[in-house]
């Protein structure tokens, strides 16, 4: 039924990689991104009619940790998602061309689907001093993302640089970086911050979009609500010593090797939206901060990775109780005070009983009987 | 038994003395309204290290000792078949229901998840921890609560049996039922408490590290059992003289000072026990350290020994004030051993420090003022007290 249309991908000369295989790498994309299980057809139906996604992924001020991470996925992998389900047209680590040809590339990428492709952004864009903190081919960084993004399908800034400038942009800033959305402001522009960002994340708008046509829904930040609707805390698998009030309270102490909430190591999990409590790194289990034992540090929290101090507690008050007034223990539990009010009511009252009750003695001795007699 | 038969005392309700505990309930109500919503933090003074506050040591602990009357005068006239002091029994069960129902309330204010609390007796899973003392407590203490109201509900029957309404039927139904079977529930009547209230005391045997060395110690259920049966004795003295006073009844002076020898013993005992276990145990040098502890047990020493001698003086006399200061001295002796136990000599270290809040203080004294509110309403409208009604109505 479909003719499986590859580059440099043969199945006829790559033994034992049918149209079985091609849907089954498709299925198991869609499962892994959360998309609709009538996804995977439709995904398998588009990449054999030709229609593939051009994709264009833009290198900035960033450390490749986010395609990095993107190499690690297994489900579809690197090479089955490139070759396979969308069209990678321009990536400067991936590429083989270099030079004038890759500049070249580029232009062709853009011209040839106008207005269909989806661009990428890795990387904090600088903007002081004219931008001129990073060029490529000459130009600044800030001329590329704008020229690339204006006829883009749709913009996806991955990392936590590209989507709101990340380390570059940690004070003092002295390259002016920025995010993606500022430098392209007005344009919708979808964040997938964390440092590195979870590739499934990307995965699954990436292949929406190519799917579907179309973006999944956005918080106010940009960050698709499917990946970064709560906050770690709800979903952490510590989560039950955190209500129980077991904290590990130093590095190396009994708490921590027991496994005990990390909060009060500054773990910014209450605060911070991201599915990494669900969603590990690299497909290994127990593979993200919380799991190897370290504090959340807030990667996808603009107000909060590379500004917070590494260590210190974020308000988790607001957080709301499980069941009911009176089971949410207390985060820094007081050791009892004592009020002076308190002591002087207490007072009063021990003293008015003693009085009263001696008073009342008196009054019903002998002779205050004979006399009411 | 030839007494003057119990008879409702009549009279008007809402005297000066009513306004007042009106005021300690409404200021109760208030305080127990911001627990209620806002939780127990909020109202409370109670934290991680003292997890029980007064609402526990002296609404519940103290206060379901102050009414163990009905226990004690049940023990004396049924058990011991002192039969004179029957007419004791009424007023004594009464306040002994209230107390308890007092101590009953406080828990729920006290208890974090009190909407739980109904499932201890009704929710039965299978998986209850039947060693442990504060489920004996629980269940036991809830048990006693309803029996006490058994007990006591022949007044209720009785008067009214004799007014035509819906609640005549009820009262020609239950009364039989309730007379029949009341040497069986009398039965448990003496037995509940007799477990609770040394259990009350066993709480604390696991708290060796805890509880000051002057407090601890394997008799702490006995302690706890004989100070019980004192303080309700005492209860029941401070309750009729007051009850005559107020509602000008004939005092019961050579009943009550007949009662007088009994406490004196009886605080005797739980003195004796005392200190014969910290000398022998080695831990007199404690009570010589010169600190607040010691300077707690040496108060609590001397209230039991004045206690114990003011009543042994006055027994025999018709002097009622004095019999009235002796229990109060019983009543404040016990209070204090149980408080200590409870919370001052109870230190869980790591720096936890309790005093309660104007907040614990303010329901405490407001369900105090309501169960006194109950008893005048009480006993002004159901035969509970012995004698002819008085022709003014009384101060109360």
């Amino acid at each position: 039924m479909f003719e499986i249309a590859t580059r440099g991908h043969d199945p006829a000369t790559d033994d034992a990689f049918g149209r079985r295989d091609f849907l089954k790498v498709c299925t198991l994309a869609a499962a892994a991104v959360g998309l609709p299980a009538s996804a995977a057809e439709k995904m398998a139906q588009k990449a054999s009619s030709g229609a593939k996604p051009a994709l264009i992924w833009l290198h900035f001020q960033e450390c490749t940790g986010c395609s990095e991470s993107l190499l690690r996925t297994s489900a579809p992998d690197v090479g089955e998602l490139i070759l396979s389900l969308v069209s990678l047209d321009y990536h400067e680590t991936l590429m083989a061309a270099a030079g004038h040809q890759a500049e070249k590339t580029l232009h062709d990428a853009i011209a040839r689907s106008k207005g269909k492709y989806i661009c990428i952004i890795e990387g904090a864009i600088p903007t002081k001093a004219s931008g001129a903190f990073c060029k490529v081919g000459g130009r600044t960084a800030v001329d590329i993302v704008n020229e690339t993004a204006a006829s883009a399908g749709a913009i996806i800034a991955i990392g936590s640089c590209a989507s709101f400038g990340g380390i570059p942009a940690a004070d003092p800033n002295p390259t002016g970086a920025q995010g993606a959305p500022q430098v392209l402001a007005g344009k919708t522009v979808v964040t997938l911050p964390g440092c590195p960002a979870n590739p499934y994340n990307l995965l699954g708008t990436a292949l929406q979009y190519a799917t579907f046509g179309t973006l999944p829904a956005l918080d106010e930040l940009g960050r698709p609500k499917f990946a970064y609707g709560r906050v770690i805390h709800e979903d952490c698998p510590r989560r039950a010593h955190f209500d129980a009030g077991r904290f590990a309270q130093r590095f190396g102490d009994e708490g921590h090797r027991q496994g005990y909430c990390l909060y009060k190591l500054g773990c910014k999990g209450p605060a911070t939206h991201a599915n990494c409590s669900l969603n590990h790194f690299v497909e290994v289990p127990g593979a993200w901060p919380i799991g190897i034992g370290h504090p959340c540090f807030g990667c996808t929290e603009q107000k909060l990775a590379f500004r917070a101090p590494l260590h210190s507690t974020v308000d988790a008050k607001d957080f709301p109780p499980l069941t009911g007034p009176g089971t949410y223990p207390p985060i820094t539990a007081e050791r009892g005070g004592i009020s002076p009010l308190a002591t002087g009511l207490a007072g009063l009252a021990v003293g008015a009983a003693a009085a009263g009750g001696y008073v009342a003695s008196r009054k019903i001795s002998p002779d205050g009987e004979k006399k009411e007699e | 038994m030839s007494h003057p038969k119990p008879t409702p005392v009549g009279g008007k309700l809402l005297t000066p003395f009513f306004g007042v505990l009106l005021l300690f309930w409404a200021l109760g109500t208030a305080a127990g309204t911001v627990r209620f919503l806002q939780g127990l933090g909020a109202a409370s003074a109670m934290n991680d290290g003292y997890p029980w506050g007064i609402w526990i040591a002296v609404d519940v602990v103290v206060g379901t000792a102050l009414g163990s009357g009905g226990f004690a005068v049940a023990l004396l006239v049924y058990i011991l078949n002192r039969g004179k002091f029957h007419p004791l029994v009424r007023p004594a069960l009464l306040t002994s229901a209230l107390g308890y129902t007092a101590g009953a309330t406080a828990i729920v204010f006290d208890v974090g998840r009190y909407w739980n609390l109904w499932k201890v007796p009704l929710a039965y899973n299978g998986r209850y921890n039947w060693t442990s003392g504060l489920l004996e407590v629980a269940l036991c203490v809830m048990a006693y609560t309803a029996v006490l109201w058994v007990e006591i509900s022949p007044a209720f029957l009785e008067r009214w049996k004799e007014q035509p309404g819906p609640l005549q039927g009820l009262a020609r139904f239950a009364l039989p039922l309730v007379e029949k079977a009341f040497p069986v529930v009398l039965a448990f009547g003496v037995v509940l408490p007799a477990m609770h209230q040394s259990t009350l005391g066993s709480l604390f045997l696991v708290s060796v590290t805890k509880l000051h060395k002057l407090w601890h110690t394997p008799f702490l259920p006995a302690l706890f059992l004989v100070s019980c049966v004192g303080m309700g004795y005492a209860a029941v003295v401070v309750e009729s003289v007051f009850s005559a006073r107020a509602f000008r009844r004939p005092l019961e002076t050579r009943m009550l000072s007949d009662l007088a020898g009994i406490m004196a013993g009886l605080t005797a005992v739980f003195l004796g026990l005392r200190l014969v276990d910290i000398v022998l145990r080695g831990r007199l040098g404690l009570a010589f350290a010169l600190d607040f502890h010691a300077l707690v047990f040496w108060l609590e020493v001397a209230l039991a020994a004045v206690a114990a001698g003011m009543l042994w003086t006055s027994r025999g006399t018709r002097d009622a004030g004095a019999l009235l200061r002796g229990a109060f001295a019983v009543m404040a002796a016990g209070g204090l051993y149980r408080v200590d136990v409870y919370l001052t000599a109870f230190d869980p270290g790591n720096g936890w420090r309790y005093f309660p809040s104007v907040g614990e203080i303010l329901v405490t004294l407001g369900i105090v003022a309501v169960e006194t509110m109950v008893y005048i309403y009480i006993v002004r409208k159901y035969p509970i007290l012995a004698g002819a009604p008085a022709p003014a109505g009384g101060r109360a």
